[in-house]
């Protein structure tokens, strides 16, 4: 079989401007690599793209970039500001170096990979979507997750998984402090076989199932009761 | 309820502990817990019932009443949106979630505002497929929660609206006490069901003004430019609120005054919070004015709006159009001692008692056990309301409420309901006059203006 090979397209996210850019992302066809340049961190890079394409962003991006995407694969080499992938539905986002606030904030699907560190709130409100961050995330990370997975290869700042729902958080290194509602649990096999599989998807080699800790919600908040003491 | 007259006439009950702070206190005392509850502020506030219009005599020229034109038509998002909301009527059904509101009720309310060419509006849970086949104009809320929140779906609604607060909770999130949390609400919004969901009363990917903005870049980016972008907000700072709204980019603004309505919120929250209606859509409007954007940005109010008065008091104040829940729900059938089934009126005052409540009184929505059928999730509750029943009933309202307007903006000689202005206004309060900036009748008063 002809396997039919798509010339490699270029942005200049300068020159063009965001929405530019983004009309040219939209139009192309499934298969597309593409490299965006000259980024300089531009917000809203590549939101709402629903076409499998593969985009190169060559340099640090603003907000929101992959916001709102189902299906293309991003590969960032730079970093990025808040809300990376926020309420992404599929696709692939990796980021070679750190992210801002909110990364992967309301995913739904999807999976957004930092190799390096990101901020606080990371996978906040999460809905599904994975995020693997190889480095540590910041304070109230993972905050009233509700479904989907948060892998930390590093730390995990305060308050980490409060008012988690049904999300799961693996952490590689220390945890600073739970949040409310938030326990240590055993990692059982379905957590094993998960960790293996995302560890072999993200390339991070230096965590798998025997040095991460599990944490999920210890649903002692699902339904209100104040003469329990509850921490509402 | 009322209470009734005591036996003996030298009982003396406490202005400061009545009967029903002396159940409060014992309902604290009882529970440990707030109240939640629906509905908005119950007490007496300054309103729109505090103007008064003076219209044609000598000095003006009435409009006929029946026979020449007065116009309604309407348009938001008129800024930046390539596709701004055309509006056959000022007046558009506010955003009320599925989950708090029943399937049924969601399709009744989608058909009115279709059959009479207005828009509805989702709510925190997502757009169902049932409201978007029914909504001719659809506003798409982006909430704190997120629950359920879908690009597809942005792609689908006619405007966009990013929901910083509303009137009843400024400041707080949301509340879906976990009876209301059936199969279908939990799958839609991502939760177990049966859980008291919590939503959060911050956005999860920004935070302030500046924020806002390139939020705001985000939602126009994946919809092409071609949405109305609305930011609605609970009536706090207004003034400040608007003009930053106004900086961050948004076609609409949507002010929603203390009066507002809710599913379920602690009852502090909705009495103790907030400014009324009345001074609020004064203060955004002057906002929008001071911003040089009028005619450009334009302004929805919202917070108990019940008549046609109270629309034409609003649009005589600065608002473009308003927006209604509660009243909505109650030409639904909300309070009524009755609901239909197959053409019969069917007593449903016991389900009302079985909460400890009466038709009149209720504001129970919290408890997904609503005796006619509009604000609950039990098969048994949802069937009391037939969606096309409903929806003839809301039509007639926003039709009724039309004629009202209408009747107003043309006795004050009016040709367009949106000529209405703060000159064909008198206030019957002194607070009415402060707040609304309109001189007190009988005297070229507004209090702050000297004399």
């Amino acid at each position: 079989m002809e396997v039919k090979a798509h010339p490699l397209a270029t942005a200049d996210a300068r020159v063009l401007g965001v929405t530019a850019v983004n009309r040219f992302l939209r139009s192309l066809p499934a298969g597309t690599e593409v490299n965006v340049t000259e980024v300089r961190g531009i917000h809203n890079l590549g939101v709402g793209l629903t076409n499998s394409i593969q985009i190169n962003v060559n340099g640090n991006a603003g907000y929101y970039l992959a916001g709102l995407c189902d299906g293309p694969s991003f590969i960032v080499n730079g970093s990025v500001g808040w809300g990376v992938g926020e309420n992404l539905m599929s696709g692939v986002v990796r980021v070679r170096g750190n992210a801002s606030e909110s990364a992967a904030a309301s995913a739904h699907g999807g999976l957004v990979v930092i190799e390096g560190d990101a901020s606080s709130r990371a996978a906040i409100s999460l809905k599904g979507g994975t995020l693997a961050v190889a480095g540590s995330v910041g304070h109230m990370s993972a905050f009233m997750a509700q479904a989907g997975t948060l892998l930390v290869g590093g730390d995990a700042g305060d308050s980490l998984g409060d008012s988690l729902y049904e999300a799961i958080i693996y952490v590689g290194g220390k945890i600073r402090s739970l949040g409310a509602d938030a326990q240590i649990e055993e990692m059982g096999e379905a957590d094993v076989a998960l960790v293996h599989q995302l560890c072999a998807a993200t390339g991070f080699d230096h965590i798998d199932p025997n040095n991460v800790s599990k944490v999920a919600s210890a649903k002692q908040l699902y339904n209100f009761d104040a003469l329990k003491d509850q921490r509402y | 309820m009322q209470n009734s007259e005591p036996v003996n006439p030298a009982l003396r009950e406490s202005a400061t502990f009545p009967n029903e702070m002396i159940a409060h206190i014992g309902n604290m005392a009882r529970s440990g817990r707030y109240e939640i509850r629906g509905w908005g502020a119950k007490r007496q506030v300054p309103s729109f019932d505090d103007l008064s219009f003076i219209t044609a005599s000598l000095s003006r020229y009435p409009l006929e009443g029946y026979r020449e034109r007065c116009e309604t038509k309407t348009v938001l998002g008129t800024r930046y949106a390539t596709k701004p909301l055309e509006l056959e009527i000022p007046i558009t059904i506010a955003g009320m979630s599925f989950g708090s509101l029943s399937a049924n009720a969601k399709e009744a309310l989608g058909r009115a505002a279709t059959a009479v060419g207005t828009s509805t509006t989702t709510g925190d849970g997502g757009m169902t497929e049932e409201e978007r086949r029914a909504s001719a104009l659809l506003v798409y809320q982006c909430l704190p929660s997120r629950y359920g929140f879908n690009p597809a779906h942005l792609r689908l609604a006619d405007a966009i609206e990013v929901v910083v607060g509303q009137g009843a909770k400024p400041g707080g999130g949301g509340m879906l006490l976990g009876q209301k949390v059936s199969e279908r609400v939990a799958q839609m919004r991502t939760l177990p069901a049966g859980v008291d969901q919590r939503s959060a009363s911050r956005h999860p990917d920004w935070t302030g003004p500046d924020d806002l903005t390139i939020k705001i870049g985000e939602l126009r980016e994946a919809t092409n430019w071609e949405k109305p972008i609305y930011v609605k907000f609970g009536a706090t700072r207004t003034f400040n609120d608007v003009k930053l709204a106004i900086a961050a980019g948004a076609d609409v603004i949507v002010v929603d005054g203390m009066q507002g309505g809710t599913g379920a919120t602690q009852d502090v929250f909705i009495e103790h919070t907030g400014i009324p209606t009345l001074p609020a859509v004064r203060l955004a409007a002057e906002a929008i004015r001071e911003a040089g954007m009028t005619g450009q940005v334009q302004l929805v109010v919202s917070g108990g709006i019940r008549t046609g008065a109270d629309i034409a008091k609003a649009l005589a104040l600065g608002a473009d159009a308003v927006s209604i829940g509660v009243g909505m729900l109650i030409a639904l059938g909300c309070n009524s001692p009755f609901y239909e089934s197959d053409g019969t009126r069917v007593d449903a005052t016991a389900d009302y008692r079985a909460l400890g409540t009466e038709p009149g009184f209720c504001h129970e929505c919290q408890t997904g056990a609503c005796p006619v059928g509009v604000t609950t999730q039990t098969p048994r509750l949802t069937e009391r309301l037939d969606p096309a029943v409903g929806a003839l009933r809301v039509t007639n309202y926003l039709k009724a409420l039309t004629m009202e307007l209408t009747t107003l903006a043309r006795a004050c000689g009016k040709n367009s309901v949106h000529h209405l202005e703060p000159e064909d206004l008198v206030a019957l309060t002194i607070e009415a006059a402060a707040m609304a900036k309109v001189p007190l009748a009988g005297t070229s008063w507004i209090p702050g203006q000297g004399f």
